[in-house]
């Protein structure tokens, strides 16, 4: 099978690859760019772990084709900290400890940032609701509610 | 179609680590020239933080700040023996082990430097900023950075300490069964409320208030995660887990997260801990362990919340919809019971 040339903003940066045919967007950041910031969960957006915003919207890198990117902006994980500063997320997600095993915390925080990105002063339901689609194992969700709160100036908990 | 709200109640009584083969840890500690200590250790930090808490045990113990300690983990090959990170074990056992291993590095430490400030070893104390002076002369003092260096380089020691934490053999009575599996146990009570839909069957969450008694919290803040997060697995083992429904048939068991259920950030309920510190007499500065016990008090709390809610007595885990459901349907319908 012949490979498709594809370019697209990865972080602010041009990048231009090339894909197989039916190579998902997960496998082209972790493989192809070297971004393991992506996680590989299920495979089948049952867990939001490889969560990517597409021109500022959150997606499942693993359910996307990577050649529906052509052209668009991808934002993940790694370039969220702004220069040697962790983004005030991050921040608010170590300090509320928000983060164990630390597997869903790509994810989480992708979420997060889509959420207050269009929304910078969600309530609590608007909180869950963000990150419903993600999993956690060992937090209970209630440190990371309490860390995206705290980020966006909101109920402070701790 | 009615919601009926429950509540349930449940203390437990959880024994920390175990008998078996003595269940020992072991660790290691020694200084590098630059005076940090490095603890070496087999056994595995997955987030519920073994590495903090093991530094802050060599760091207290040996009289330096925590910042100057780096513990190595998880590696069997190159690290001392330890039984593993289960049974509630890591704090109590592998902290008793790192306490050890750190005391006799002091021990050396302390020795070293009383070579170089040409004093007797007894007279010298910690000031647990990095330096080591003649007690009540804090000028005649020698950075723990200089002990090392000097131990290194012109004394020729290693400042390194061996450390294990064993638990006698406890053999079993023949007559009466009797043995004793843990050398101390923590307790907990749960109070869990609920809400049973009769028409689905759906048990919610309310709240949770809940008291911990785990020994001495060497770390209030990983505590506290601990239980936050073990709560919420109790939930999910009482309302949702499974990978065998209908045990022993293996039949319709799930393939993925869409049929392996667990509770989302939706289905969790307010939770009010409190932490009660009794110290252990044989834990590391009085510390038992929050591990697995932080989950055991939510699955009969749960079970007897919905009793009081409906009337019916579920022992089959985890408590599904279907199971509700078929049991009040059984006794022709909800009988909340009286609330207390």
């Amino acid at each position: 099978m012949s490979k498709i040339p594809l370019q697209f903003r990865h972080n602010g940066r041009d990048v231009a690859i090339f894909v197989d045919g039916g190579t998902n967007l997960l496998v082209a950041l972790r493989e192809l760019i070297g971004d393991m910031t992506p996680k590989f969960g299920c495979g089948q957006g049952g867990c939001g772990t490889c969560s990517v915003l597409i021109d500022g919207e959150l997606h499942l890198s693993c359910l996307t084709l990577a050649e529906t990117v052509a052209g668009r902006s991808i934002e993940t994980l790694d370039g969220m900290k702004q220069g040697p500063n962790l983004h005030p997320l991050q921040r608010a997600f170590a300090d509320n400890f928000a983060a164990q095993c630390g597997y869903c915390t790509p994810g989480m925080l992708m979420a997060a940032k889509a959420l207050l990105d269009r929304n910078p002063s969600p309530s609590r339901e608007e909180v869950v609701e963000a990150i419903s689609g993600n999993i956690c194992r060992c937090t209970g969700y209630e440190p990371i509610v309490n860390a995206i709160l705290a980020a966006a100036g909101g109920r402070a908990s701790a | 179609m009615t919601r009926h709200r429950g509540r349930g109640m449940a203390s437990i009584n959880y024994p920390i680590g175990m008998n078996l083969g003595g269940d020992p840890s072991q660790a290691l500690v020694h200084s590098n020239p630059s005076g940090k200590f490095t603890v070496a250790l087999s056994s595995i930090d997955l987030g519920q933080g073994m590495k903090s808490v093991t530094r802050q045990i060599c760091a207290e113990t040996l009289g330096v700040p925590v910042e100057d300690v780096y513990v190595d983990t998880a590696d069997s090959d190159t690290g001392p023996h330890c039984m593993g990170s289960f049974a509630s074990r890591g704090t109590h056992r592998v902290g008793n082990a790192v306490m050890a291993a750190a005391r006799e590095a002091r021990g050396v430490m302390m020795e070293a430097a009383a070579e170089e400030l040409e004093v007797n070893a007894s007279d010298l104390e910690t000031d647990g900023r990095g330096n080591i002076h003649v007690k009540g002369a804090p000028h005649r003092s020698i950075s723990t950075k200089d002990v090392a260096i000097a131990a290194q380089f012109k004394q020729g020691k290693t400042i390194s300490g061996r450390g294990i934490f064993l638990v006698p053999l406890s053999n079993v009575d023949p007559e009466t069964g009797e043995m004793s599996p843990a050398t101390c146990y923590a307790h907990a009570c749960l109070v869990a409320e609920v809400d049973v839909d009769d028409e689905t069957g759906e048990v919610a969450m309310v709240r949770m208030d809940s008291a911990y008694e785990l020994g001495r919290a060497l770390n209030p803040r990983l505590v506290e995660q601990q239980l936050v997060g073990g709560a919420w697995m109790g939930i999910s083992h009482a309302l949702y887990e499974t990978p065998e429904p209908y045990y022993p048939d293996p039949v319709h068991g799930p393939r993925d997260f869409v049929e392996y259920l667990m509770p989302g950030p939706g289905d969790i309920c307010p939770h009010d801990i409190a932490v009660l510190e009794r110290p252990a007499p044989d834990g590391p500065f009085g510390a038992k362990g929050p591990g697995e016990m932080c989950a055991n008090p939510v699955l009969p709390a749960v079970a007897n919340a919905i009793f009081n809610a409906a009337g019916v007595r579920i022992d089959d885990l985890p408590i599904t919809p279907e199971k509700v459901l078929r049991a009040i349907k059984a006794q022709g319908g909800a009988r909340p019971q009286p609330r207390r």
